[in-house]
């Protein structure tokens, strides 16, 4: 399978964790020394190193699901992933990086279902033992304003 | 907004409890308050912070920032200098910069090109003298006579804060010895280096987010991360600071190996008890920060700033108001330029507990939200702040709600609402 074709199947699978669930599903997503972090649009292009979530491995990002599942108090919410087509920058039999447009909508208690985030994955995969897996995934938002809060990841 | 008869009398009319424990909830939902706090409080004899002087490294370098809803330009000029003026062009009142940080020769409004130097100085005028002698400004049109409002400015360790107002007392004694001590604890001596800015709106009245930051009774219950892993108990070694204006604040804990703490949580049945574990525990690992012990230490100035030192995760915030219940949260995360690469990579996990999703802060971007939506149809009614007592003082106690009553003593009598004894 190409490229495209595994990475548009691995990143359908990816926010349909996040927004169906089982949330616990999304650190299977990544390698286990994968890199994650959420930042915005001016901090990226100023080489700004923090993010509003940053994570150098995937034990963090169990951490960040248990810690939302156990630890934090929000108000329930659900959110729904809408991807653009990835852009495939480089490929090759092990791996390739990508870019990809996404938009999220918020739906907080009963409220009205309210556009939450827009951006860009920018994404490297490896393929490995027939599995797609994201080794670094930067969540670049347009916006530099976060709405209240964000408790599930992006 | 000038400080009107008006405004005085409306506000004047409104009467505030004497004791300094009861808060009423109009105070976070009245439009007619919140304009008057625009006036009072944030053109009125508070400093700001505005930004770091960091940010403005090279002469030319701008910071388009805000004191309440007033649009400020900071600058660097040329003789090394900084500078700030009202963002707002003489002409017409169109902003003069819309970038938020950037670098300059000159401002030029895009409306009608009306030109500014680094300090705010109106030099140029498009079309002044007309076309073939006809049009123009009057000959009567003296360029130094418009330029946008100059602020006061103050530097302190590195931090630019600014005031409208020229009766503002000096930052020293505005701020007093301890705050400023503290101040000087984290950023004495040290260079900043700006490692991501975040902003985060809050669905609250600004002083709702001030309160939270002064309330340290709230944060080892509603951040079970902090209690879990013995970042922050209340039965740590700590206190809080009261500044003696009671405008400003310091709390703060350090690692004291003999506090019984688990005891206490025990003993009020606070889920701190958890079975919960991080499967990555390095990010809490944590280095002496500047040599101490002190392992937290929360300052505010008012109005709207935070210094914040959460283990090794130290950041600015600014706090302004956009609304009468909406408000922009501003983080600055920073690291210093000595700062090794071991250093470096604590600091960014350490991240990971503040901001917008924040393990200890997340909840503080949604609770003011609770409480604005909890006391809709409650205006008449008041907050309770009697937690330590009734008085506005520094305690070696963190389970106290002083610093929260010292802030409204200050803040009332800025807006001089009428003091009422209880009926």
């Amino acid at each position: 399978m190409d490229a495209l074709n595994l990475i548009s199947r691995a990143q359908g699978h990816y926010v349909r964790a996040i927004d169906d669930g089982p949330i616990e599903d999304w650190p299977e997503f990544f390698t286990d020394n994968a890199f994650y972090k959420v930042t915005t649009a001016d901090n990226h292009r100023r080489g700004l190193p923090a993010g509003i979530i940053w994570a150098n491995n995937k034990a963090m990002l169990k951490d960040r699901v248990s810690a939302l599942k156990e630890a934090n108090i929000y108000e329930p919410h659900a959110y729904r992933h809408l991807l653009g087509q990835p852009a495939i920058l480089e490929e090759s039999e092990s791996g390739a990086t990508s870019e990809t447009s996404f938009v999220v909508l918020r739906v907080t208690g009963n409220g009205p279902t309210d556009v939450f985030a827009s951006g860009r994955y920018l994404d490297r995969y490896v393929f490995v033992d027939g599995k797609t897996l994201i080794d670094e995934r930067i969540v670049v938002c347009d916006s530099s304003r976060t709405d209240t809060l964000l408790v599930l990841p992006l | 907004m000038v400080k009107g008869n008006g405004v005085a009398a409306a506000m004047a009319e409104r009467s505030w409890p004497r004791s300094l424990t009861e808060v009423p909830y109009w105070v976070f939902q009245d439009e007619d308050v919140y304009e008057a706090e625009q006036a009072n409080i944030f053109h009125g004899p508070f400093w700001s912070y505005l930004c770091l002087e960091a940010e403005l490294a090279e002469p030319g370098d701008f910071c388009a920032t805000f004191i309440g809803e007033q649009p400020v330009l900071v600058t660097r000029d040329h003789d090394g200098e900084v500078y700030a003026f009202e963002n707002r062009c003489a002409h017409r009142g169109a902003l003069i910069a819309m970038e938020h940080y950037g670098h300059a020769r000159e401002f030029t409004c895009v409306y009608h090109a009306w030109t500014y130097n680094l300090q705010g100085d109106l030099t140029g005028v498009a079309f002044e003298k007309g076309i073939n002698g006809k049009g123009g400004m009057p000959e009567s049109f003296c360029k130094a006579a418009h330029s946008p409002r100059r602020l006061r400015l103050a530097n302190v360790h590195g931090l630019i804060f600014g005031s409208l107002d020229n009766d503002v007392p000096d930052i020293e004694e505005y701020l007093g010895q301890e705050v400023l001590d503290r101040i000087e604890r984290v950023l004495g001596g040290r260079k900043p280096v700006v490692l991501g800015r975040f902003t985060q709106t809050l669905p609250n009245n600004w002083k709702l987010y001030v309160e939270n930051v002064k309330d340290s009774y709230h944060a080892s219950i509603l951040h079970l991360f902090f209690t879990t892993f013995g970042l922050n108990r209340l039965s740590q070694k700590g206190g809080i600071i009261v500044s003696e204006s009671g405008a400003h604040h310091v709390s703060w804990s350090a690692i004291d190996r003999e506090a019984e703490a688990d005891r206490y949580y025990k003993e009020q049945n606070i889920r701190s008890e958890s079975e919960y574990q991080l499967e990555d525990p390095s990010l809490v690992d944590s280095f002496s920060e500047v040599g101490d012990d002190i392992t937290l230490q929360i300052l505010s100035v008012a109005p709207g700033f935070v210094l914040q030192q959460i283990q090794n995760s130290i950041a600015v915030r600014q706090i302004l108001p956009t609304g009468v219940d909406r408000t922009n949260l501003n983080w600055t995360y920073l690291g210093f330029e000595d700062d090794t690469e071991e250093q470096r990579l604590i600091r960014m996990k350490q991240s990971n507990l503040v901001g917008p999703a924040g393990y200890v802060s997340m909840e503080d971007g949604a609770i003011g939200g609770f409480v604005q939506r909890g006391i809709a149809g409650a205006s008449t009614e008041f907050a309770t702040v009697q937690m330590g007592g009734d008085q506005a003082v520094s305690s070696e106690s963190r389970v106290t709600e002083a610093s929260i009553r010292s802030f409204w003593k200050v803040y009332r009598e800025a807006m001089g609402f009428s003091i009422e004894e209880a009926a």
